[in-house]
């Protein structure tokens, strides 16, 4: 248990930097008004405030991810040998991802997943974008007030259906006896049924149904506080719809279109629900792997280590994005 | 009830920036005390230093004679009204007044019967179920007194309350808050960038800028024999003639400006070879010629006819624009623009005083 | 003015599109739900009937799962409620520097995905509540696991409706009521909470939504319990039964009462702000009557 009980340390470490600096910053740039935390809530108050928000960051965010990361670090053991001389600290659960440990092949089939669940993703995000650009759009500068309302009314009902009923609501559609095979065979486009699920349609699909509304929010708040009168302006200087939208709207919503694209990119790499019930038989995506590790082969720390990788990953590629268009972390997570 | 405020050798820095710079000054228990100056100048810090909300970096605040340091906002004898009011809005009228009393532990009946009795002082009578929103802006200000002067404080301090009032309330407020500081009899201190405000209610004014007291003085004092090239600057209108003292002698000084020698009253006694300016207030010139070393000859630019006066306005030293106000029984022929005539005025009324830093339009 | 008018009818079709792809599958599912095949089929439509609702009653696995959905709700309000409004306050109060750190760390859960939330939160809770017997026997279950995992990230989702609602908070509020000798806490209990009462509302109910259609953490975290969505999930995956639209049809049922209900409250409190406007305006004239 020794390796695992690191993980307690950390925070401490953490902690006591993040009071340093409150100290440092403190004595660089006294200020007269400037009372301490005790002073500001009351004693009782003051200590209520702090007990929850630690437990909440230590024991409900840091010290689980941390030792996660720790637990895949470990042999898969039976609970009986863990903590025992067998469970000692080890890098094969990483390594698997890249040689399968059986048959010691090149592992490109994982691989492959993450690949394929990346940029999968990431069409569906672009996808999003370009749906729900023009209403967005629409909603924030050009509808009237008592349009917009019901617009919004019509946007929240769906938002409150769960994945899992939206996805099969979209099965029903997509099946080989669903609605759409049934119109398609009934004009006579084809004869036999399309295999929407069984082609990934239906997933690519499911995933874009599923995350339209995260995009919408925040592109229509981004827009909302743009000054009509800089569009009225552009307008009135000349400029073409597409230029209006190309240099005005689009650079004022950066950081709402940055913060739509990363959430709807995350929740769709981390999806379930959609590869679960609209994936074809042979889609192999990267959480369903992680999922099998745990309820199939039971191997905690591998579904760990590769939970792992793709956070990583994924929080590389977001950062790298973010970077490119120059938008900050801080614009982006609002 | 009235308690003086004393500030004694008072610092506020924030970091490197000193927001109050050794300010000393003994307010009288139950004067009408107003801070004047330009936004900045250091005169709000004053105020929340006197209210708790600031500790000073130097010096101390004595409230009745005892010293202030260490006690908080709310342990002071002091209530503050607020520059945006900061009513409520989630209280009614009665619950906004009565606040000070509940935190203190009052029960119902006694919150209601000071709501109500402080609701007939601000001639509000039975408006106490009201929610602040349902207020005018002038009632809102009502009830922001009303509230603060509840927990009964010894000192009454007031942060620019009228500015957010349209002209003709604020003068019928200036009026009110006098009376209502009469009836009370606290100590009122007052502040504002608005001079006329300040002239109208004060017993006294303490000029600020650049966190210095400049000056302190009743009304009169402050618009008639400003010390500084500032306070004759910021309070009124006023034309400055900037040069070099040639004469000086019982009293007086002549001060040779772009415009020729000047004669004027020299209060703190320049010596000859010093720097000075020579101040003129617009209604203190008149058109056409005096006696020789106070007259000036310029070209006019603009004529700007006000109903009850005329503003003459004629080419000034650096840029500036000379005013002189013409009312309407002067009898002097209005000159037109462009034409150069000469100016005059009473030497009497020529003030010269050191260089120094005027007040920004 | 006809290039307008094609530009306006564009509109009009997309918007039609857009919705159409939002509530076009709904609609279908809903029609399964009245329809007697037990594929679910929107057609032909054979014959009008509620056996599927019936159906739905006597499911006890899914209501058994609804009751441990609404227990779990109830349990994610009680911590990220008053966790996000703590952690928005102290917020407020801390160093420039220090901040981002904070805001950084509090805000990682609502990037991290709900897989690696449940995971993170099962392997670590199952090693310390295993430290004694009695933890282990009270606490490890899939309840209780269900509630921490869906706080850790709907605390940062109440995080952020608290933080949008105190930006508007005029510090004066705080300094009058001090001035009238309120002490720190009653400046809290007094002026802050109620001005925060409106988001503390809308933190409920999105908390309690949020957990209650959560899947990706949940199916992680229940362990050998079940709530609505995983019984949904087990069904989904076994095949289809036209008693899963009847449940839709109630969930979009409840919601657009919901919807409208909360427009009509919105409504009233906005003609209510009109009427005091309205006496504002009549007290203004009154005033600059007596004036002059």
């Amino acid at each position: 248990m020794s390796s695992r009980a690191i993980v307690f340390i950390i925070p401490v470490i953490v902690i006591a930097i993040f009071w340093l600096m409150a100290r440092r910053e403190a004595r660089r740039n006294p200020d007269p008004t400037r009372k301490s935390f005790f002073e500001r809530n009351g004693k009782a108050l003051g200590i209520v405030f702090i007990a929850l928000v630690a437990f909440w960051t230590l024991f409900l965010v840091a010290l689980p991810y941390l030792y996660m990361v720790v637990e895949s670090f470990h042999p898969a053991l039976p609970p009986t040998k863990r903590g025992g001389p067998d469970d000692v600290l080890t890098v094969a659960q990483y390594s698997s991802f890249v040689i399968n440990p059986i048959g010691d092949q090149v592992n490109w089939l994982h691989m492959k997943a993450l690949v394929f669940s990346i940029l999968v993703s990431m069409a569906v995000t672009f996808l999003n974008f370009c749906i729900c650009y023009p209403l967005a759009f629409y909603m924030a500068q050009a509808g009237t007030a008592q349009k917009v309302r019901l617009l919004m009314l019509g946007l929240i009902v769906p938002y409150w259906v769960n994945e899992i009923l939206r996805a099969f609501s979209l099965r029903l559609l997509l099946a080989s006896k669903g609605l759409i095979n049934q119109a398609l065979m009934g004009i006579g486009i084809t004869d036999a049924p399309i295999d929407f699920l069984g082609n990934n349609t239906g997933l690519y699909v499911g995933l874009s149904y599923a995350y339209l509304l995260v995009m919408m929010f925040p592109l229509y708040n981004a827009i909302e506080s743009l000054d009509k009168n800089q569009i009225e302006a552009a307008r009135d200087l000349g400029a073409p719809w597409w230029r209006i939208h190309w240099d005005v709207v689009i650079p004022y919503a950066k950081p709402g279109i940055a913060s739509g694209c990363t959430m709807v990119f995350m929740l769709s790499v981390g999806s379930l629900a959609a590869p679960q019930f609209l994936g074809g038989p042979r889609v192999l995506w990267f959480t369903a792997i992680i999922y099998d590790f745990f309820f199939q082969s039971f191997n905690w720390p591998r579904g760990a280590a590769y939970a792992f990788i793709m956070l990583v990953v994924c929080i590389a590629l977001v950062m790298g994005m973010l970077r490119l268009f120059k938008v900050s972390l801080g614009e982006a997570i609002k | 009830m009235s308690a003086g405020v004393e500030l004694d050798h008072i610092t506020v820095r924030f970091g490197d920036f000193t927001a109050v710079d050794n300010a000393t000054l003994d307010i009288k228990g139950g004067e009408f005390f107003s801070f004047l100056g330009p936004s900045g100048c250091g005169k709000t810090t004053i105020l929340r230093t006197v209210s708790g909300f600031l500790e000073p970096s130097e010096g101390r605040v004595r409230i009745g004679g005892q010293d202030m340091a260490g006690i908080g906002p709310n342990k002071r004898p002091t209530a503050l009204i607020f520059q945006n009011l900061a009513l409520f809005p989630l209280m009614s009228v009665a619950e906004n007044i009565s606040y000070g009393l509940r935190v203190r532990g009052a029960g119902k009946a006694e919150r209601r019967r000071k709501a109500d009795e402080l609701l007939d002082l601000i001639a509000l009578p039975g408006q106490g179920d009201k929610l602040v929103s349902e207020l005018s802006g002038g009632q809102k200000q009502r009830v922001a007194i009303a509230r603060a002067l509840a927990v009964e404080p010894k000192v009454l301090l007031l942060d620019e309350p009228l500015s957010a009032l349209d002209l003709k309330l604020r003068q019928h407020m200036r009026a009110e808050l006098r009376a209502i500081q009469q009836k009370v009899g606290i100590t009122f201190i007052y502040i504002t960038h608005d001079q006329g405000e300040a002239l109208t209610m004060s017993d006294r004014i303490a000029v600020m800028s650049d966190g210095v007291i400049q000056q302190v003085g009743d009304g009169k004092a402050v618009y008639d024999q400003p010390q500084t090239a500032f306070v004759a600057s910021f309070v009124g209108e006023n034309n400055p003639f900037p040069g070099t003292i040639t004469r000086a002698e019982n009293g007086y000084a002549v001060i040779e400006t772009a415009f020729g020698p000047l004669r004027g009253r020299n209060p703190q006694g320049l010596a000859a070879g010093s720097r000075g300016i020579l101040f003129v207030r617009p209604e203190s010139l008149q058109l056409g010629q005096g006696s020789a070393d106070a007259t000036l000859s310029s070209t006019v630019t603009n004529v700007a006819f006000e109903g009850h006066m005329t503003h003459v306005y004629l080419n000034g030293q650096a840029k500036k624009e000379i005013i002189v106000t013409v009312g309407r029984l002067g009898g002097a022929a209005i000159p037109a623009p462009h034409t150069t005539t000469p100016i005059s005025y009473d030497a009497e009324l020529g003030l010269i005083l050191p260089e120094g830093m005027l007040a920004r339009e | 003015m006809s290039s307008r008018m094609i530009m306006r009818g564009m509109i009009g079709f997309y918007i039609l599109l857009f919705f159409g792809y939002l509530f076009g599958p709904l609609v279908v599912m809903s029609i399964t739900a009245f329809n007697t095949p037990s594929y679910p089929a929107a057609y032909p439509f054979e014959a009008f009937t509620l056996d599927w609702f019936v159906k739905l009653w006597n499911h006890r696995n899914m209501m058994d799962g609804l009751k441990n959905s609404i227990i779990i709700g109830i349990g994610v309000v009680a911590i990220s409620v008053p966790v996000g409004l703590a952690a928005s306050i102290i917020m407020s109060q801390i160093y420039h520097r220090a901040r981002s750190l904070y805001y950084l760390i509090t805000i990682s859960p609502l990037l991290t995905p709900g897989v690696i939330i449940g995971i993170s939160t099962v392997i670590f809770w199952r090693d310390v509540l295993s430290v004694t017997d009695v933890t282990r026997s009270m606490f490890y279950n899939g309840m209780v696991l269900t509630v921490l995992g869906q706080a850790s990230f709907i605390s940062a989702y109440c995080l952020l409706i608290f933080m949008a609602r105190l930006t508007r908070f005029d510090r004066a509020q705080e300094e009058a009521a001090l001035d009238l000798g309120a002490s720190y806490p009653q400046v809290f209990w007094h002026i802050l909470l109620p001005f925060l009462k409106p988001a503390v509302v809308s933190a409920i109910v999105i908390a309690f939504l949020t957990s209650f259609e959560n899947y990706n953490t949940t199916t992680f975290a229940i362990l050998a319990d079940k709530t609505l969505v995983t019984v949904l999930a087990g069904e989904v995956r076994q095949g289809t039964t036209p008693a899963l639209s009847a449940l839709a049809v109630i969930i979009i049922a409840i919601s657009v009462v919901g919807a409208v209900l909360y427009e009509v409250v919105k409504r009233r409190e906005q003609m209510q702000a009109e009427r005091a406007q309205r006496q504002a305006i009549l007290a203004e004239r009154g005033e600059v009557a007596a004036v002059a």
